[in-house]
C-alpha cells in the first residue's frame, strides 16, 4: 500500500505539470476514475455508457467519444483509443479548468484555443479538419434528439441555415459555382468568438479531499 | 403643470443633443422639477406635496420595476446570483451600520451641536444605504457597459429592497421603543428571510396564475396584454399588503411569467405588452425625477451642514469599503474574477434616487429629525445622480470598461450555448459532482416535462428552444430584408454572395436534389405574412415608380426611362428571389394550423388565413393540394417561379409584377409594362416568372 501510494504521488506530480490541476484535484479525480473503472487501471466506453445521469444528456456519445479521441491528448495522432488511462482521462478533464486572477491575457487565449479546439473535434467526427454540413446535421440532429419527436427535416433545416451563417460571415464573396467543403477550425473560431469560451467552458473542480462518493451505479 | 414640466423636459433634452451627450437625462429631469417647483412657489405661497409617498409606491414605481422584471436577462442573472445577492444583503447591512453607527458617533462629538439617538441614526442609515433601481437604470442605461457589470450593479439594486424594508420597518419601531434587545435583533433577522423569501414566493404564484391564464387567451387576444399588467399588479399590491417586499414580488411575476407567457400569446400582444411597458416605465420615471425636483423646493427641511457632508462622505466611503471588502470575499467564489476596474464601477454605480427619499418622507411628521433626514437625503440623492451620474460615462470611456457587445444573436451561437450546457452538465456527471450544471439540467427536464405541459398552449409546449429562436430568427430576417426597401443586397448580416447551393454538396444522390433545389413549401402563415408586408412595401415603390412613369415615360419613352424601368423590375424580381432564397431556410414543415407558433407569425386580421397560395410556387410535390400543380424539374437547378396560367386568381395571392401591372393599369392607362417570359427575370440563375396573361398589358415600341 505505501509503495503503491509513493508511485502515484509522484506521477501525479508529473499529471501537476503536465495538466495544470493541483494534487488535490488530481486524487479527487483519480478517486473518481477508480470508481468508474471498478478499481481497474483503465476504462473503456461501457464504463462511461453506464454513469446513469448520462442518460438523460441528448449528446451522450459524442462526450464519451470526445474521451476516447487521440487529438484531445495533445499530440498529433489521428484516430481513438479503445481504453484509455487516468493520464487520458485527466487530460481530457485538464480542457474543462477555468482561468483563475493571474491567467494572462496569452494565457487566456491558448486556454480559448484549447477549448473551442476540443469543441471541434467533437464536431469534426471524420478527423479531415473540417466540419462538414452532414457533420454539422447530425450534431443539431444529436443535440435535438432528446426533445421528442422532432422531425429530421427541423435538425436539417436549422443546420443548413447555420452553415450557410458561417460561409457567409467567413468568405463573403463566393461564385455561384463554389463549393464551401467545411467549417475550418479558423472559421469555427471565428464564429465562436463572442461567446468568450475561456470563461464559460468551465466546470468547477473540487479542491477540498472530500469526493462526493455518490455511487450512482 | 404636469404635462407642460414632461413637455419641456423632452424638448429641451431632444432638441439639444450635445446636452444628451453630457448630462444624463435624469439630472436635467431634476433641473426641470426644480423650476417648475421654483414657478410654483413663486406663483403661490406654498408648492403642493407632489411627491406623496402612497403615490409614489402605488403609482409610479411598478411600472419601472415590471419593465425592469420582465425583461431582466435571466441567464446572468442566474448565473451571477450569489455575488449579486452577497452586495444586496451584506452590501446594504454594511452600508447602513457603518452610516448609521458613525452618524451617532458624530453626534456624541459636543461641538457637531446635534443629538440624536442611535436608533434614528440607523434609521437613516438604512434608508440612505440602499442602491435605487431607477437612478441606476436612467443612468447605466446610457453607459452601455458589458452585461455582467450592469446585471450586477442592477440586480443589486433591485433585491436590496428586502433588505431596506426590513431595516426600515425594524428600526422605525425600535425608534419609537427606544431600546432593542437581542431577541429583537434575532426577530428582526428572521423577519428578513420572511420579507425576502415571501415576496419572492407571491410573485412566483401570480407568474404562475398569469402564465396559466394566458395558455386559455387564444379566443380572446385582445385582452392577453391585460393580464400580464394585472397580475403583476396584484401581486405587487398583495406583497405590499402584508409587508412583504413588493419589488422582489414583482420581478419574481415577470421573470416567471415570461416564457410561458410569451409562448402562448399572439405576436401583437407581445408588441402591445413591450411598447406599454416601456411607456409606463418611461413615464414614471420622467415624473419621479421631476418630482424630486420640486420637493426640494418645497422645503420642509432643515439643513444642517455638518450632518450632510459627514452623510454625503460615510455613504462613499461606506461604499467603496464595502464593495472592496465583498469582492475579496466574493472572488474566492467565482469563477470569473472581478477585477478592480468592475469593483470600481460597482461602487461608482451606487446611486441613490427616489425611493430613499420617499421613505424619508413616509416617515412620522412628529419625528423631529424628519427634516434634517430629508435635507440629508436630498443632498445625498442630488450628489450621485449629478456628480456620479454625469462623471461615471468619461470615468467608463477613460478606464477602457468593456462595453456592452450587440446582441447579434446568431444561430451558431444558440446551438453552442445548448450544446455547451449538455457537454458541461455531462462532463460534471462523469466527474461524479453534482454542480451548478447539473442542477440547472434538472431543472430544465422538470420545466420541459410537467411545467410546460401545463402552462403553454397546444404544440408549442413540446416546441425545444432551438427550434423556438430558429422561428424567430427566421421571421425577424424575412421582415427586415422587406423593410429594407427590398434592395439588391440583403440586409448587413449577410452581405455576401453565399447562398444555399455553396454549400450543398455537389455529389448528393438525385433524390434529395428537387426537394432541396425547387423550392420548398413555406408555411402558410408565414407566407401570408411575408406576403402581407410585401403588398405594403409594394405600396411605397410603387409610388416610386411612379415618378418616373410620370414624367419621363408618359412624354417621351426614352431609352433611359426605358431600361430604369426594366431595372426598377428586375429589383423587384430580385427582391422577389431574395425572398424566395431566404425562405430556403423555412424548409421546416408547418406544424398543424392551430399551432400557436404559426398562429402569432399570422396577422391576425381575422381573414381567413388557411387559403391555398395558388398563384405561388409550390415545392412540395406530394402535395395533396388540388390547385397545386407540378413543377417542372428546374434546368439548372435554381427555383423556378412558375403561375399556373389557367388558375382563377385568388384575391389574397399576390403576385409581385402582377400587383406592379395593376397598379400601372390603374394609373396610366395603357402605358404598361409586362416583361415578356425570357426578357425579363432571366439573370444568372435562370430564373422565370410569368405574369397572367389576363392583364392588360401593352408592350410600347421601342
Amino acid at each position: 500500500m505505501g509503495a503503491k501510494q509513493t508511485r502515484s504521488e509522484h506521477d501525479h506530480q508529473d499529471l501537476v505539470e503536465k495538466t495544470g490541476f493541483s494534487v488535490e484535484q488530481i486524487q479527487n479525480l483519480h478517486k473518481r476514475f477508480q470508481q468508474l473503472s471498478g478499481n481497474e487501471e483503465t476504462i473503456s466506453r461501457e464504463h462511461l455508457k453506464s454513469v446513469p445521469a448520462l442518460a438523460n444528456n441528448p449528446i451522450r456519445m459524442q462526450i464519451i467519444e470526445a474521451f476516447f479521441d487521440k487529438r484531445n491528448q495533445h499530440g498529433n495522432e489521428l484516430g481513438s483509443y479503445e481504453t484509455i488511462g487516468f493520464e487520458e482521462f485527466l487530460m481530457v478533464m485538464s480542457h474543462f479548468r477555468p482561468p483563475t486572477l493571474r491567467t494572462t491575457t496569452e494565457e487566456k487565449e491558448t486556454m480559448r484555443k484549447e477549448k473551442v479546439r476540443f469543441l471541434f473535434n467533437m464536431h469534426d467526427t471524420d478527423g479531415d479538419g473540417k466540419i462538414t454540413l452532414a457533420e454539422y446535421r447530425k450534431v443539431v440532429e444529436e443535440l435535438l434528439s432528446k426533445s421528442g419527436t422532432i422531425e429530421q427535416e427541423a435538425a436539417r433545416a436549422i443546420a443548413d441555415a447555420a452553415m450557410l451563417e458561417v460561409a457567409s460571415t467567413n468568405v463573403p464573396n463566393m461564385g455561384p459555382d463554389d463549393f464551401y467543403e467545411g467549417i475550418t477550425f479558423e472559421h469555427f473560431e471565428q464564429i465562436l468568438k463572442d461567446l468568450e469560451m475561456e470563461s464559460r467552458m468551465h466546470i468547477r473542480f473540487l479542491h477540498v479531499n472530500t469526493t462526493k462518493v455518490h455511487c450512482g451505479k | 403643470m404636469k404635462h407642460l414640466a414632461l413637455l419641456k423636459s423632452y424638448l429641451g433634452f431632444h432638441l439639444i443633443p450635445r446636452l444628451s451627450n453630457i448630462v444624463p437625462e435624469s439630472c436635467l429631469l431634476i433641473v426641470v422639477g426644480l423650476l417648475v417647483g421654483g414657478l410654483i412657489k413663486l406663483a403661490r405661497e406654498n408648492v403642493p406635496p407632489v411627491l406623496d409617498s402612497q403615490l409614489f409606491f402605488l403609482c409610479l414605481l411598478p411600472p419601472i420595476i415590471l419593465d425592469a422584471g420582465y425583461f431582466l436577462p435571466i441567464r446572468p442573472f442566474m448565473e451571477n446570483l450569489g455575488t449579486i445577492l452577497m452586495f444586496a444583503v451584506v452590501g446594504t447591512l454594511w452600508n447602513a451600520f457603518f452610516v448609521g453607527g458613525l452618524l451617532f458617533a458624530l453626534c456624541q462629538i459636543p461641538q457637531a451641536g446635534l443629538d440624536i439617538g442611535l436608533l434614528p441614526c440607523l434609521l437613516f442609515g438604512s434608508i440612505i444605504s440602499a442602491v435605487d433601481p431607477v437612478a441606476v437604470l436612467a443612468v447605466f442605461e446610457e453607459i452601455h457597459i458589458n452585461e455582467l457589470l450592469h446585471i450586477l450593479v442592477f440586480g443589486e439594486s433591485l433585491l436590496n429592497d428586502a433588505v431596506t424594508v426590513v431595516l426600515y420597518h425594524l428600526f422605525e419601531e425600535f425608534s419609537e421603543v427606544g431600546s432593542v434587545t437581542v431577541l429583537d435583533g434575532f426577530l428582526g433577522v428572521i423577519s428578513f428571510f420572511i420579507v425576502a423569501l415571501g415576496g419572492v414566493l407571491v410573485g412566483a404564484i401570480y407568474g404562475f396564475l398569469a402564465a396559466f391564464t394566458s395558455r386559455f387567451t387564444s379566443h380572446t387576444r385582445v385582452i392577453e396584454p391585460l393580464f400580464v399588467f394585472v397580475y403583476s399588479y396584484m401581486a405587487y399590491l398583495s406583497a405590499e399588503m402584508f409587508h412583504l417586499s413588493g419589488i422582489m414580488a414583482l420581478i419574481a411575476c415577470g421573470a416567471v411569467m415570461r416564457p410561458y407567457v410569451e409562448a402562448n400569446i399572439s405576436h401583437k400582444s407581445h408588441t402591445t405588452i413591450k411598447y406599454f411597458l416601456k411607456m409606463w416605465s418611461s413615464v414614471s420615471e420622467t415624473l419621479i425625477f421631476i418630482f424630486l425636483g420640486v420637493a426640494t423646493v418645497e422645503g420642509h427641511h432643515r439643513w444642517n451642514w455638518i450632518f450632510v457632508t459627514a452623510t454625503v462622505i460615510l455613504c462613499l466611503v461606506a461604499r467603496v469599503i464595502g464593495v472592496g471588502g465583498l469582492t475579496y470575499v466574493i472572488n474566492k467564489f467565482r469563477i470569473v474574477k472581478l477585477t478592480t476596474k468592475d469593483q470600481f464601477i460597482i461602487a461608482y454605480g451606487g446611486l441613490r434616487g427616489a425611493i430613499a427619499f420617499s421613505l424619508g418622507f413616509l416617515l412620522n411628521k412628529s419625528f423631529e429629525m424628519r427634516e434634517i433626514f430629508l435635507a440629508a437625503i436630498i443632498t445625498v440623492i442630488f450628489f450621485t445622480v449629478f456628480v456620479q451620474g454625469m462623471t461615471i460615462k468619461p470615468l467608463v470611456e477613460l478606464l477602457a470598461v468593456k462595453k456592452k457587445q450587440e446582441a447579434k444573436r446568431s444561430i451558431n451561437e444558440e446551438i453552442h450555448t445548448q450544446f455547451l450546457d449538455h457537454l458541461l452538465t455531462g462532463i460534471e456527471d462523469i466527474c461524479g459532482h453534482y454542480g451548478h450544471h447539473h442542477w440547472k439540467d434538472k431543472l430544465n427536464r422538470f420545466n420541459k416535462k410537467y411545467v410546460k405541459k401545463f402552462l403553454i398552449a397546444g404544440e408549442r409546449s413540446k416546441e425545444p428552444q432551438l427550434i423556438a429562436f430558429y422561428h424567430k430568427m427566421e421571421m425577424k430576417q424575412a421582415i427586415q430584408l422587406v423593410e429594407s426597401g427590398g434592395g439588391s443586397k440583403l440586409p448587413s448580416a449577410m452581405p455576401s454572395t453565399v447562398s444555399m447551393q455553396n454549400i450543398q454538396p455537389k455529389h448528393q444522390p438525385a433524390p434529395p436534389k428537387p426537394t432541396e433545389r425547387v423550392l420548398p413549401q413555406l408555411p402558410k402563415s408565414r407566407e401570408e405574412e411575408i406576403r402581407k408586408i410585401l403588398r405594403t412595401n409594394l405600396q411605397r415603390t410603387r409610388q416610386r415608380l411612379h415618378s418616373y412613369n410620370r414624367h419621363t415615360l408618359v412624354v417621351d419613352p426614352d431609352e433611359n426611362a426605358f431600361k430604369d424601368l426594366i431595372l426598377k423590375k428586375q429589383k423587384m424580381i430580385e427582391l422577389d428571389r431574395k425572398i424566395k432564397e431566404m425562405t430556403m431556410y423555412l424548409t421546416v414543415p408547418a406544424p398543424h394550423q392551430g399551432s400557436p407558433t404559426m398562429s402569432r407569425a399570422r396577422l391576425a386580421s381575422g381573414r381567413n388565413t388557411d387559403f391555398i397560395p395558388a398563384q405561388q410556387q409550390k415545392g412540395n410535390t406530394k402535395s395533396s393540394d388540388p390547385q397545386a400543380y407540378n413543377i417542372k424539374p428546374a434546368s439548372d437547378a435554381m427555383p423556378v417561379i412558375q403561375v399556373d396560367l389557367a388558375s382563377p386568381q385568388s384575391p389574397d395571392s399576390v403576385n409581385l409584377l402582377d400587383e406592379i401591372g395593376k397598379a400601372d393599369q390603374e394609373e396610366e392607362q395603357g402605358l404598361m409594362m409586362k416583361p415578356p417570359p425570357g426578357l425579363s427575370g432571366s439573370d444568372k440563375h435562370g430564373e422565370r416568372i410569368v405574369v397572367n396573361p389576363t392583364d392588360n398589358v401593352s408592350v410600347p415600341s421601342e
